[in-house]
């Protein structure tokens, strides 16, 4: 009954809001609608409507379940430095962090979901009534991760809002171990996610064992990025108290996964191009192209340009600890590991593909359209959930302000 | 012990009816029933039957021909084995079409199980300069040889390991099949395959009426729908009658050969003990048993 109030209280609160408030949501339901259109087409007849085929049999969709994944892990992973250098709101970064990774692994389930061609026998992945086959394929392990991550997250965050909505004090003892767990999971789900492209010894250009660690790497560029932007929201709109140091701290230590990252690439290049074996092929397509086939080359070199400009603004403190570049260097580094993720790890290991042939790919309008319904399904969730967070933790939103009328006497 | 078994089938069957309800609310009992459908490797006998019976039912209906459903499970003492004569090979895609018929393959979007690629002599087995699209007057062209490549039926198959939903086994004659009605189609066997056996189908499949193959077997060649893997099974309904996969039996030169290889008298055995055998891709450890070799 406490809960059900909790629920209702939370419902209401996503209805109240500003005109900007308004013409956000409004923004993103037109943007969800164009999208689901497009999805429908994709319903109706088919994946035939992605330009995935044959040789190229994976392509944006797991690309941005992968990016998605990415940005869930280390949105938790940001519990750590918070800890560790004692920042003073770190039950909000903890709440912040963990609805992000919420929407985000909501986000990369629904990927999945249009990705595969019978979305309706999902169900043949579920223990007992289906036959997941665990633990030989990485897919079940991940499937099992993510859901486990998703539970867990949802479970701290919805703990924690209930605590402050009804005054209570939380029990630490259930809270912490448990934000503790989530930690190793965020770093499970993304190695798990990179050990599901990386032994199947037929895709060379996945089969390296660099590709977990640079997977991490990344995700602590671009999940920070998002949340590097939305604790100056915060700032600014709310009550909510962090420090410039911390924000700079932040920043601080996406350049650390910056340099990683690059070094990480730099090592797997050169022991392609130094060997100078076949395989070189796949990185010759990502960034040069193999004869005419080019239509790969711009996303490339836009995300290298993209991360190596925010690396530069990120590296050097003057424009680190001035906001506008900050936050420049912020959406840059974003939209780098995003093409990187989305286009640059997924289409080079399919093209050539394992029989030397080449096909074209690029996403079709569908798979576009298909991939805005879902950021604006996740944007929403993501602003309704924040909403709810922020009147709870920050406006003195509680259960007396439900029904003033009980309490008040 | 009992008791275990029914809360399980008692958990299992009611999540199904939830989900089931779920999902296909407004549907007819008939879909219903095949939305419901388990895992063919876990049925029953009679199960099994059950199912094969409203397939042909089915298929009745929809094409307006009377179909043969087997589902003839692998003869006891069958490893199957295939080899294909490099020297012989002219490149004509004659199999190609012949398997396309055989099998119910879709034509539009076009569905190949095999895949013929014209390689230079110079360069030996090359992929990456090798092409599927050459298209000249006659076959053979100077200077150039031919490469047909479908399911190398591996013994240690890739694509049977990273399937999340055991749709896709091993049977214990060696070949590699597909449950239509369990594949989620996520596609994983085709990222993992490293020979390009593994085809999906991107839309609703298309086979003309007068065209269709009505001889079918239930983890072969039946009609395929949208949204599922699919791959060669050296004709499955052919080989367990005894047989030759219609590839074999198209070929004009003879490039082609199949048989048991637990049959010490087979063909196949003959060109494994007194030819020089290769295979593709060997230091991936799929370990095909579809061997190529110079017979000439």
């Amino acid at each position: 009954m406490n809960f059900f109030r909790f629920i209702t209280g939370s419902i209401k609160i996503i209805f109240r809001g500003s005109k900007t408030y308004y013409t956000w949501l409004i923004i993103l339901l037109l943007l969800i609608l164009w999208g689901g259109f497009g999805y429908s087409g994709q319903l109706a007849h088919g994946l035939i409507k992605t330009h995935m085929r044959d040789s190229v049999s994976w392509a944006f969709y797991i690309g941005n379940f992968t990016f998605l994944v990415g940005v869930a892990a280390a949105a938790v992973m940001l519990v750590i430095p918070a800890y560790i250098y004692d920042w003073k709101p770190i039950k909000e970064i903890v709440i912040f962090g963990e609805l992000l990774a919420v929407c985000s692994v909501f986000m990369c389930l629904s990927f999945i979901m249009v990705d595969i061609g019978n979305p309706l026998r999902f169900w043949h992945m579920l223990p007992l009534i289906g036959t997941l086959n665990f633990p030989s394929s990485m897919l079940s392990w991940d499937f099992f991760v993510l859901n486990i991550y998703l539970l867990l997250n949802l479970f701290v965050v919805t703990y924690l809002l209930y605590c402050i909505f009804y005054k209570k004090e939380y029990k630490k003892s259930i809270v912490l171990p448990l934000v503790l767990i989530s930690i190793p999971m965020a770093v499970a789900i993304h190695t798990t996610t990179a050990f599901l492209y990386n032994a199947l010894p037929g895709r060379v250009f996945w089969n390296s064992a660099l590709l977990a660690p640079r997977f991490l790497a990344s995700a602590f560029c671009s999940g920070p990025a998002i949340l590097l932007i939305l604790f100056q929201i915060l700032r600014k709109t709310t009550n909510f108290e962090i420090k410039d140091e911390a924000i700079w701290k932040i920043a601080e230590l996406m350049v650390y996964a910056m340099f990683i990252y690059l070094f990480f690439t730099i090592a797997e290049l050169f022991k392609e191009f130094y060997s100078g074996t076949e395989n070189i092929l796949f990185w010759k397509y990502l960034l040069f192209g193999i004869g005419d086939h080019k239509e790969i080359v711009p996303y490339s070199w836009s995300s290298i340009i993209m991360g190596c400009t925010a690396f530069v603004l990120f590296l050097i403190p003057k424009t680190r600890k001035n906001f506008l570049t900050l936050n420049i260097g912020a959406v840059l580094i974003y939209g780098s590991v995003y093409v990187e993720k989305g286009i640059a790890l997924i289409i080079p290991a399919f093209t050539p593909d394992v029989l030397g042939q080449i096909y074209v790919y690029t996403p079709s309008m569908t798979e576009i359209r298909t991939a805005v319904m879902i950021f604006s399904i996740g944007f929403l969730l993501f602003t309704f959930l924040s909403k709810i967070a922020i009147a709870i933790v920050f406006e003195n939103y509680n259960i007396e302000s439900l029904n003033p009328k009980i309490y008040s006497k | 012990m009992k008791n275990k078994n029914s809360r399980r089938s008692f958990i299992k069957n009611i999540s199904l009816a939830t989900f089931s309800a779920l999902a296909l609310s407004g549907c007819n009992s008939e879909a219903f029933d095949v939305f419901l459908q388990q895992n063919f490797k876990t049925l029953s006998k009679k199960e099994k039957d059950r199912i094969i019976k409203n397939l042909e039912i089915k298929y009745k209906e929809k094409y307006g021909k009377e179909f043969h459903v087997s589902d003839r499970p692998a003869l006891e003492g069958t490893s199957f084995g295939y080899a294909l004569d490099l020297s012989r090979c002219v490149g004509c895609r004659r199999c190609v079409y012949a398997c396309v018929k055989e099998n119910n393959q879709s034509r539009d979007p076009q569905i190949h199980y095999i895949e013929v690629l014209q390689m230079e002599k110079e360069r030996g087995i090359d992929f990456a300069h090798s092409t599927a699209q050459y298209n000249p007057e006659k076959v053979p062209e100077k200077g150039y040889f031919y490469v047909p490549i479908q399911c190398q039926q591996c013994k240690n198959p890739p694509c049977v390991k990273v399937c999340p939903v055991r749709a896709t086994w091993q049977e214990p004659d060696g070949i590699t099949v597909v449950d239509y009605n369990w594949c989620i189609g996520c596609r994983y066997c085709m990222a993992a395959c490293p020979y390009g056996a593994r085809h999906f189908n991107w839309g609703e499949p298309n086979v003309p009426n007068e065209e269709l193959n009505t001889e079918v077997h239930y983890l072969g060649n039946r009609p395929r729908m949208k949204g599922v893997v699919e791959k060669c099974t050296f004709c499955i309904q052919r080989s367990r009658e005894g047989k030759y996969p219609s590839c074999v039996e198209i070929c004009p030169v003879g490039a082609r050969k199949f048989g048991n290889l637990l049959d010490p008298d087979s063909e196949i055995r003959y060109i494994l003990e007194n030819k020089r055998v290769l295979i593709l891709k060997q230091e991936l450890n799929t370990q095909p048993r579809f061997y190529y070799f110079f017979g000439i």
